[in-house]
């Protein structure tokens, strides 16, 4: 046990040990996400045609891959936060675990299969 | 939790305030993320996975959201002014709290001000984005 007051050792821990890091992570996210979006929303707008090869070749540059990719794994990360504390808020019983559980496979089987295929269109794979 | 007692008084909730914009922007900051959490998550994984699989994959995607000359259909604008305008709401009143964070802007008018003006940006933003599309 390291010294110190018994106040100035608790402060800021929580009984999980972990005190302000879900809080603190989703600002964090918050920002990457700000940035990230604004690039994907006026990289959007500045398309000049949404067809089959356009699309493909916009997404297989490494500037728009990489920032894609970025944007998955924060804003992934930034709404398994969020909808973590809406299930908290209203599913009270089991139902809430197994809801938790649930999240968690749908926020990781949807982010690896989107980056499975912008990692597929970067690397050029054949269609 | 299973065993509470259902008797208990509950603390004053939305049908006892009454309704300000804090309120509002409270509320649509979560249903706004809930939305694109799910309907936005779900819809750039398909236009992702769609693209990667190929041009009949993403023919598929495409012509759900637009008619033969390529313009939108119905579902294409509900879906397309439903996401930019929650993408923009949800920014600006994350930005909001981001400012609420530090300990800023809780004066009662000043507060007021600011969900208002979330709602005005937001608004603002997105036809902005669609009007800039459609001149194209």
């Amino acid at each position: 046990m390291r010294s110190g007051t018994s106040l100035g050792r608790v402060r800021g821990l929580g009984s999980a040990k972990e005190g302000a890091h879900h809080w603190w992570q989703q600002r964090l996210t918050a920002g990457s996400n700000l940035f990230l979006m604004l690039w994907l929303i006026v990289s959007i707008a500045r398309q000049p045609s949404f067809d089959y090869a356009s699309m493909r070749m916009w997404l297989s540059n490494g500037w728009v891959a990489l920032p894609m990719a970025l944007l998955i794994l924060s804003v992934f990360s930034h709404f398994r936060l969020g909808l973590q504390v809406v299930i908290e808020d209203y599913q009270h019983d089991e139902s809430r675990i197994v809801m938790l559980v649930l999240l968690n496979f749908f926020v990781v089987a949807l982010g690896a299969a989107a980056l499975f295929s912008i990692v597929k269109i970067a690397l050029g794979a054949a269609a | 939790m299973a065993s509470r007692n259902p008797a208990r008084p509950l603390s004053p909730h939305l049908t006892i305030w009454r309704w300000g914009p804090h309120m509002l922007v409270s509320i649509l900051h979560r249903v706004t993320g809930s939305g694109m959490a799910t309907v936005g998550a779900g819809l750039l994984v398909w236009f992702l996975a769609a693209l990667a699989g190929g041009e009949e994959s993403y023919a598929t995607f495409v012509d759900t959201f637009t008619v033969e000359s390529g313009k939108l259909n119905v579902l294409g604008y509900i879906v397309g002014i439903g996401l930019t305008l929650s993408l923009f709401q949800h920014m600006m009143t994350g930005i909001r709290h981001l400012v609420l964070d530090t300990g800023a802007g809780y004066e009662l008018r000043r507060n007021k001000l600011g969900a208002l003006a979330t709602m005005l940006a937001s608004v603002t933003l997105t036809a902005a984005f669609w009007l800039y599309l459609g001149m194209k």
